[in-house]
């Protein structure tokens, strides 16, 4: 076993804990969004996409990191603006909760 | 500092906003931040990236590439998800969640074939075939949600005999390959491996039903997750080991709140084949020659009109007849008449937990208005109406009284409750988990067929002349 496969368990098992421990109390209402939200986080892969399409020295291994690339970037900022949709309707209604206590007055 | 180092810096602070995100669309109110700021953190991961030089200190190359491979995935995406409908928001996800798990597999394969000729120690193969293996189950498995959630194939679960074992001996022979190409290193077998990896993420999906796709989704995601997390320890990257473990963890996590939501086990949910036999009790049900009553829009019109509180309880039938306008219309129209009207929101309703309160928001009903299950249910036990929706599987009450039914023991809306019901739907057909719903056959319940926006428009009509 090597330094670095320690360095990067030790990374792995932390980040495991961590990910378990920022979810635990959520609002039903915010599972899809957090499905959603997490979705696109996974887009990091396009960072791997770059590396591997950067570093590729044969026709395969550059179609393949080309390919890579694409659906990593269909991921990442698809998985951003379909969150952000989302949540943006989730911004407190205001205006129309004043119309509401006005009519009520009327 | 070195180049090195400072990316390694970037990478770092990207992760840190991963966590923060993740943190924060746990909570209504920093939600839409949370998600921001991993979007920032992103930007500087891959911006950084640009800049990275490999172990042999080479810059990046094919930077054309790269660039003309992202303005593609860009132009594609953008308008995807900008304009999609709200309906076709779960297999939007499960869509862009599929594509993460394609690139996934295929960074560990071009990454495999990129280090084969220096014979790497077993276990840097290893993060491979299991990166390979979890990213491309991921992919297949998501584009046969997406066609089931799509409608392209039947939303009903598919079932053959023997499934399970067919199912089992393909995971195991996957494991077997993993284990044969550890041993021999042969490249051959990897595309094998692909293979035998996109034929079980096909066959995992098809006997799950329609209605159990979201949390499906969900645990795919998680998977994705860690097929990213399995590429990062292959090319010795902490920020892709940080951020997919963190999905993968809170994923399996975030799935299994999903399917109790449901009151269901992950197993349950996975392995059952729910609502592909019709039960004894559906059965008996019919042979009854039990009748429905059926009403007119006026009657019910002239109902609501002169109630003292109506709850709306809505599911997935409005949200594809787009009927969320017409809604506020007709609770507008009834609050300036002095009627009380609240939605009672089912953690289950629409297709995802939390994608009715969505439809129901982009219609600018205000948030308080929406009463979460617990809540609706003491509104429901004092209200006159209960007006539902295009909903059905959520407010059968052979989730508390039939045990033999398959969605026995699910916490459910108790329209039955309500002085008066009313359903909305537009045929007889049972819900998306096709079982029979014994509400619709109480003495109290009005039947009003057709098309939810239809029948809306028509009851605004009849409320406006009572």
């Amino acid at each position: 076993m090597t330094n670095a496969l320690l360095e990067y368990s030790t990374v792995f098992i932390l980040s495991v804990f961590i990910g378990i421990e920022i979810i635990s109390k959520v609002p039903s209402i915010l599972h899809t969004p957090l499905m959603s939200g997490s979705n696109a986080i996974h887009g990091v892969i396009l960072v791997g996409s770059m590396l591997i399409l950067g570093s590729a020295n044969s026709t395969t291994q550059e179609l393949l990191g080309f390919l890579a690339v694409i659906l990593a970037t269909l991921n990442v900022v698809g998985g951003f603006v379909v969150t952000d949709r989302m949540l943006e309707l989730f911004k407190s209604k205001t205006p129309s909760r004043k119309a509401k206590s006005e009519s009520d007055a009327s | 500092m070195s180049r090195g180092t400072l990316i390694d810096l970037i990478y770092l602070i990207a992760a840190t906003t991963f966590v923060l995100a993740l943190k924060g669309l746990g909570s209504p109110k920093r939600a839409r931040v949370g998600n921001l700021i991993a979007a920032f953190g992103m930007i500087l991961a891959v911006g950084a990236t640009f800049f990275k030089l490999n172990d042999q200190g080479q810059h990046l190359r094919h930077i054309p590439l790269i660039l003309l491979a992202m303005a593609i995935g860009t132009i594609v995406a953008v308008p995807a998800a900008r304009f999609m409908r709200f309906t076709a928001m779960p297999q939007l996800v499960a869509i862009f969640n599929g594509v993460g798990g394609g690139a996934a597999a295929l960074v560990s394969i071009t990454e495999f074939i990129h280090i084969k000729s220096t014979h790497p120690a077993t276990y840097v193969t290893l993060e491979v075939l299991l990166g390979v293996l979890i990213g491309t189950v991921s992919f297949s498995g998501s584009a046969i949600a997406y066609a089931k959630l799509q409608e392209l194939m039947t939303g009903r679960p598919i079932t053959y005999p023997g499934q399970q074992i067919i199912n089992a001996l393909f995971a195991v022979a996957a494991l077997a390959l993993i284990v044969t190409i550890l041993v021999t290193s042969s490249s051959m077998l990897l595309w094998v491996l692909l293979i035998v990896a996109f034929v079980l993420g096909i066959i995992f999906v098809l006997p799950i039903g329609g209605a159990d796709v979201p949390v499906l989704i969900s645990l795919l995601n998680a998977f994705t997750g860690l097929a990213v997390a399995a590429s990062g320890f292959t090319l010795g990257n902490n920020l892709l080991i940080v951020a997919g473990t963190l999905v993968g963890a809170s994923g399996i996590l975030l799935t299994r709140m999903m399917s109790a939501a449901m009151g269901r086990s992950l197993s349950n949910v996975l392995f059952s084949a729910f609502g592909s036999v019709v039960t004894a009790s559906g059965d008996a049900a019919r042979d009854d020659g039990r009748t429905v009553r059926s009403g007119t829009p006026d009657d019910v019109g002239v109902l609501l009109a002169y109630s003292n509180k109506v709850v709306i309880v809505p599911g997935y039938g409005l949200a594809v007849a787009q009927a969320q306008h017409v809604v506020r219309e007709l609770a507008d129209l009834l609050e300036s008449k002095g009627v009380e009207v609240s939605y009672a929101i089912h953690p289950v309703a629409g297709r995802m937990p939390g994608h009715m309160n969505v439809l129901l928001a982009e219609a600018n009903i205000p948030y308080e208005k929406l009463k979460e299950m617990d809540e609706a249910n003491s509104e429901l036990a004092t209200a006159d109406v209960a007006l539902v929706v295009g909903a059905n599987d959520t407010v059968n009450p052979a989730a508390k009284n039939d045990p033999h039914s398959p969605i026995y023991g699910m916490p459910i809306i108790n329209a039955g409750d309500a002085q008066n019901i009313v359903f909305l739907k537009r045929s007889m057909r049972p819900g998306f988990a096709g079982i029979e719903n014994d509400l619709l056959f109480d003495p109290k319940t009005v039947l009003l067929f057709g098309d939810a926006k239809d029948t809306l428009s028509k009851l605004v009509t009849a409320v406006k002349a009572s």
